[in-house]
């Protein structure tokens, strides 16, 4: 079976092939059968070959020699690993759910078929990315995911906003491609061989820990993946990312592509091992990742953008592991991540979708009434990306901070007080979309509806892995009741990542009880965000009408209550916000996007200085030859 | 006194003998033919290309100097009279309905094409400072004439009056170089000079350096290096589309192969002199070609800022000058061929009579209403840019990695960061052909002729092949050098 693990990305492929050049010319019935059939088949691919998957290694499925010249060789390989295996599981299955649920969402684009072929390219070059066997492989799908990223950012091109968007994704990612391409030479030129385990392997015999070549190109990956993961300070893109259609925002922004960063370093494990340095710099950009783009999201209306910044910040918390050597513990955080972030996402395109187009949450609320499947499943996300029990995040998060505390209190106070916004802001959206009164326009309102099957099974299927999902990495130290053989053996990711990301450490007894007590403590403070959440959006915006009903007698009491609200403002919500406002306005506006423009625009100054020199007169062109001949033989001399 | 006759073995210059036979019969039998006819030249002389591509199949393997050591049958001579023969034979098959369509439909066209291309084969085999000028000027004179074929065009005109003036004036300097080096060294063999240089006195003449230096500026006009390049935009413009497509490829890959010769060959021991040279105009070469490529709005002076900036690419391979150096730039060569010559094959596709339609915004919308020719021209895109799984990004990768191996990490990043600045102006082009509406609606639909279309179809095959399966032709170009760099 693992033989067949090459028709995992060529599925897709296949399915881009079709679309591509003849969809338009297809009913679109067609167009979606085969997008969908063809990424489903590799779904199920991969979990036939989960399941099939023996304990030892197996040798890399060797399609054919790609390069190979002198002592330089690189196969068309893939490497089948406990690894693989789960991220192209994560893939297939979730943009399986997620094609599923664009059929419906984009329905009526005139774009259809380009649309699913677009989405069929990215879902081959992700899973070529991750089952890659070779950096140059991994360096093709890198590259591809990036391409595609583009066209979809920029699918409604006729928007200026979002070719703009698309142009500024391609241009802040390429920065960390370069660093990419220039680790993968530095590996070619150190080791000899671009083969990712035989480079782990070289790398364990020949170096020491700390060898300065390794944390060189270490690093220079790292910036490969600040880019393609939107990290500090390289994250920029992501936020306008969201000029795409919802779907894909679900799919490349949030569930797969702006993982492939944390994918990569998780399999590079054995070289930042060796790189105490650079795995405090991952460590270090990770939590700080985390942190600010969780008090970005506090302050932003728009209910995409919220989840964007939510999206950088969960990123961070997986590079946190990564920096921390608890690399297992990152790739569970990326899978529970995949099912509640793209859930998150199509509700909210579910709404947008209700709503024509409304993206901001001020003229929302009160939807539960009109989209219930859509408001149970967003809410079910909302717990598990706020790490409430027993929801997946809980237990990935959790991993986190633990294996964080081990290493050092300062990352595990700054990720929980991270846990803490991110279960304020994502209840924020939660209540002003769904709670209280409806802000929605009338002629809006009229039409509000819930979506229609193809888009709301898709929801309940992510709800229910949101749920479940993060049973699969259950801690040692959760009381389980006799089930621990069970969840900590059996079904347990950590340990069916050990081929790959090494041993996890052993557990002592007191070690337990202090994990236990870190756990209670992180969901407590979880739910604080939301009881904070609540008083503020569903308490408060009550208060006007109580106030008209009751003026007078309760007047005093009620005016006080406000004067703590205003004290709380006053003291914590608005220096937050407006530090985050100067963030978001300052930084990333002015500073962040003025770097990126201005380099676009200094080489077009060039260019243009260029043109002029190119008069047309051939006695200009003369004496620039005699000018360049004049320098080359006086340096002859 | 008895002069010693040179033996005559003439099988080894069969190829450029088959060229030059056809050559002259496409003149003799044009005499005969009416105008509408003429495409059966095209038929003609693609056999010649055929046979004179079959020739140098028979002598594969071989490794010998002949007549007096002016000429030398090598792989490297052999690989390189493949490139030239592959371009010519494509470029015929873009010409037929495009010299019809331009109405310079004439007999002279197809024998002046073999003709250069006769030029270009024997520069691949000179072993002599005089052959290989005699080569050079072989493949110039009959391109002044193509570039102004389009007579009534007076961009044309334009374009081979500046080309012969400035051609002229690099020529000097070559034959200045000449004779620079031969008085200093006293020998216009290659393998004599490289020789004669082991003796300090003669290595360390100043009047070599400077020989050396005129040949680098002769040649670096023909590949167009930065700052001989300047004549490249008004005469890749003016001339007809399909002359410009057999420059960019062809005279490239001639001026590289004599490059490749006189300073691997000959001036190996000045290295460490050339090599600096060298990697200045690489980097020059590469920026100032993007650079300006970004801001153009003419798809011919596109594509020859870009193949400007191919030029420094490919310098990289011999600044490396290593065995890996040289076969990534004859593997570099081959897809540089095929995705150039696919490229200007849609050019000539989309283009108009009198050489119209040539805007950046001709292309608005081409992607959807000809899908597989706007696929095509992505593919050539994407390899141009170095995208994998195109050819052209094994070739890139190919010749920075040669690069990075000799030590010029610096080098290969300039080259890397620069192919990165090429995306845009590439992509650009994608994006206006699939992302924007035409401007006017009524276009004339797009005739396919059989010819262009068998050229596009063996491009895009090529450069999807060499991408996903490169390693026969790497293997092949491994094998090209094996007697080069060794003898």
């Amino acid at each position: 079976m693992l033989d067949y693990i090459w028709l995992v990305p060529f599925l897709p492929l296949f399915g881009f092939v079709i679309n591509g050049l003849v969809g338009t010319r297809l009913p679109r019935r067609v167009v979606g059968i085969i997008a969908c059939g063809t990424v489903g088949l590799a779904f199920l691919i991969s979990l036939t070959a989960f399941f099939v998957l023996p304990d030892q290694p197996v040798p890399d499925k060797v399609l054919y020699s790609w390069i190979k010249v002198g002592d330089f060789k690189a196969d068309f390989a893939f490497q089948v690993d406990p690894l693989s295996i789960i991220m192209i599981l994560i893939v297939s299955g979730v943009a399986f759910v997620i094609h599923i649920y664009s059929i419906g969402y984009m329905h009526d684009d005139p774009g259809y078929s380009r649309y699913f072929a677009y989405l069929n390219l990215f879902v081959c070059a992700m899973l070529l990315l991750v089952l890659a066997n070779n950096f140059l492989m991994m360096y093709i799908g890198w590259e591809g995911v990036g391409l595609c990223s583009y066209l979809l950012i920029g699918f409604w091109y006729e928007r200026k906003s979002a070719a703009d968007a698309g142009k500024k994704a391609f241009i802040v990612t390429r920065i960390g491609d370069f660093g990419f391409a220039l680790g993968i030479m530095l590996i070619f030129k150190t080791f000899g061989t671009i083969d990712i385990s035989e480079v782990m392997h070289l790398a364990q015999g020949r170096f020491e820990v700390g060898a300065p070549i390794l944390t060189a190109i270490t690093l220079l990956l790292f910036l490969g993946a600040v880019g393609k993961s939107a990290q500090i300070p390289l994250y920029v893109w992501l936020p306008d990312a969201m000029e795409g259609p919802t779907p894909v925002s679900a799919l490349i922004h949030a569930a797969t592509m702006v993982t492939a960063g944390v994918y990569m370093i998780a399999r590079c494990n054995v070289l930042y091992s060796l790189s105490p340095t650079s795995l405090m710099v991952v460590a270090i950009i990770g939590c700080a990742t985390a942190i600010y783009a969780a008090s970005i999201g506090l302050v932003q209306n728009d209910i995409k953008r919220v989840l964007a910044y939510s999206t950088i910040s969960q990123l961070g918390y997986m590079f946190m592991a990564c920096g921390v050597g608890a690399f297992a513990a990152g790739i569970f955080h990326l899978m529970t991540h995949a099912f509640f972030k793209a859930l998150l996402f199509m509700g909210a395109g579910s709404v947008i979708h209700a709503l024509a187009g409304e993206m901001d949450i001020r003229h929302m609320g009160g939807l539960k009434r009109y989209m219930p499947t859509t408001y149970k499943t967003f809410l079910i996300a909302a717990l598990a990306i706020g790490g409430i029990f027993p929801f997946a995040g809980f237990f990935s998060k959790d991993e986190i901070l633990w294996r964080a505390f081990e290493q050092n209190y300062i990352l595990w106070a700054i990720g929980v007080i991270t846990a803490a916004m991110t279960s304020f802001y994502i209840f924020r959206l939660v209540f002003k979309t769904f709670a209280g009164e409806s802000r929605v326009e009338k002629e809006k309102l009229v039409h509000v509806h819930e979506s229609p099957r193809v888009m709301t099974v898709p929801l309940v299927i992510l709800g229910v892995m949101s749920v479940i999902g993060g049973l699969a990495g259950v801690a040692k130290a959760f009381p389980l009741l006799g089930m621990s053989r069970f969840f900590s053996e059996k079904l347990n990711i950590l340990r069916f990542l050990e081929p790959v990301t090494g041993g996890h450490h052993a557990e002592g007894g007191q070690a337990v009880g202090l994990e236990r007590w870190l756990m209670l403590a992180s969901l407590l403070i979880a739910l604080l965000g939301i009881y904070i959440a609540y008083q503020f959006y569903v308490r408060n915006p009550q208060l006007p009408k109580r106030l008209a009903r009751r003026l007078g007698r309760a007047y005093n009491f009620v005016l006080n209550k406000y004067k703590v609200d205003e004290l709380y403002d006053f003291l914590f919500v608005n220096p937050a916000k407006r530090f985050s406002v100067f963030l978001w306005r300052i930084w990333d506006d002015r500073i962040i996007d003025g770097i990126v423009n201005g380099t676009a625009g200094f080489f077009k100054v060039c260019g243009h200085i260029g043109r002029r020199v190119q008069t047309g007169y051939v006695q200009t062109y003369i004496l620039l030859i005699i000018i360049g001949a004049v320098i080359i033989i006086w340096y002859c001399l | 006194m008895p002069i010693p006759l040179p033996t005559v073995n003439l099988i080894d210059i069969s190829p450029e003998i088959i060229l030059g036979v056809f050559g002259v019969l496409v003149l003799l039998i044009d005499l005969f033919l009416r105008r509408e006819r003429k495409g059966h030249l095209a038929v003609l002389s693609l056999i010649g290309v055929v046979g004179a591509f079959y020739a140098s199949l028979r002598l594969w393997g071989s490794s010998h100097y002949a007549f007096s050591q002016s000429i030398v049958v090598d792989n490297l001579s052999l690989f390189f009279n493949g490139i030239f023969l592959l371009g010519t034979a494509l470029v015929i098959l873009m010409s037929v309905s495009y010299i019809r369509r331009e109405g310079i439909n004439l007999g002279e066209y197809y024998s002046l094409l073999l003709f250069s291309t006769l030029g270009m084969l024997i520069i691949s085999s000179g072993n002599d400072l005089i052959i290989l000028f005699l080569g050079l000027e072989l493949v110039s004179i009959p391109l002044y004439i193509l570039s102004g074929f389009a007579r009534t065009n007076l961009k044309s005109n334009e374009a081979a009056l500046k080309y012969l003036l400035l051609g002229v004036f690099a020529t000097a300097f070559l034959l200045y170089g000449i004779a620079l080096v031969y008085g200093s060294t006293g020998s216009i063999k290659l393998p004599m000079i490289a020789k004669l240089l082991s003796d300090t006195a003669v290595s360390s003449n100043p009047l070599l350096f400077i020989g050396m230096g005129m040949l680098i500026i002769g040649f670096g006009f023909k590949v167009a290096l930065v700052p001989f390049h300047m004549w490249t935009p008004d005469v890749y413009e003016g001339a007809p589309t399909s002359v410009t497509a057999f420059m960019s490829v062809g005279v490239k890959a001639a001026g590289f192969a004599a490059l490749l010769r006189v300073l691997l060959t000959a001036l190996d021991k000045l290295q460490f002199s050339w090599v600096s040279i060298l990697v200045v105009l690489a980097i020059l070469t590469m920026t100032v070609g993007n650079v300006i490529a970004l801001v153009q709005t003419n798809i011919k002076r596109l594509l020859a800022y870009s193949s400007i900036a191919h030029a420094g690419y490919l310098l990289l391979g011999l600044v490396a000058g290593s065995r890996l150096g040289v076969s990534s730039i004859l593997f570099y060569l081959v897809v540089y061929a095929l995705m150039n010559l696919g490229a200007f094959a849609v050019v000539i596709l989309v283009g108009r009579k009198g050489d119209q339609n040539l805007h950046l915004n001709d292309y608005a919308g081409l992607g959807y209403r000809y899908p597989l020719m706007g696929a095509a021209m992505s593919i050539f895109l994407f390899s141009l840019a170095g995208i994998p799984p195109t050819a052209g990004f094994v070739a890139k990768f190919y010749i920075f990695s040669a690069a990075v191996k000799e030590g010029f990490v610096k080098l290969a990043i300039i080259g890397v960061l620069n192919s990165a600045l090429s995306l845009f102006y590439y992509l650009r082009i994608m994006v206006i052909m699939y992302m924007r509406e035409p401007e006017k609606k009524e276009v004339l639909p797009i005739l396919f002729s059989p010819g262009l279309v068998i050229a596009l179809l063996i491009a895009v095959l090529g450069v999807l092949y060499l991408g996903i399966l490169p390693s026969r032709v790497l293997d092949l170009a491994t094998s090209a050098i094996r007697t080069f760099l060794s003898g």
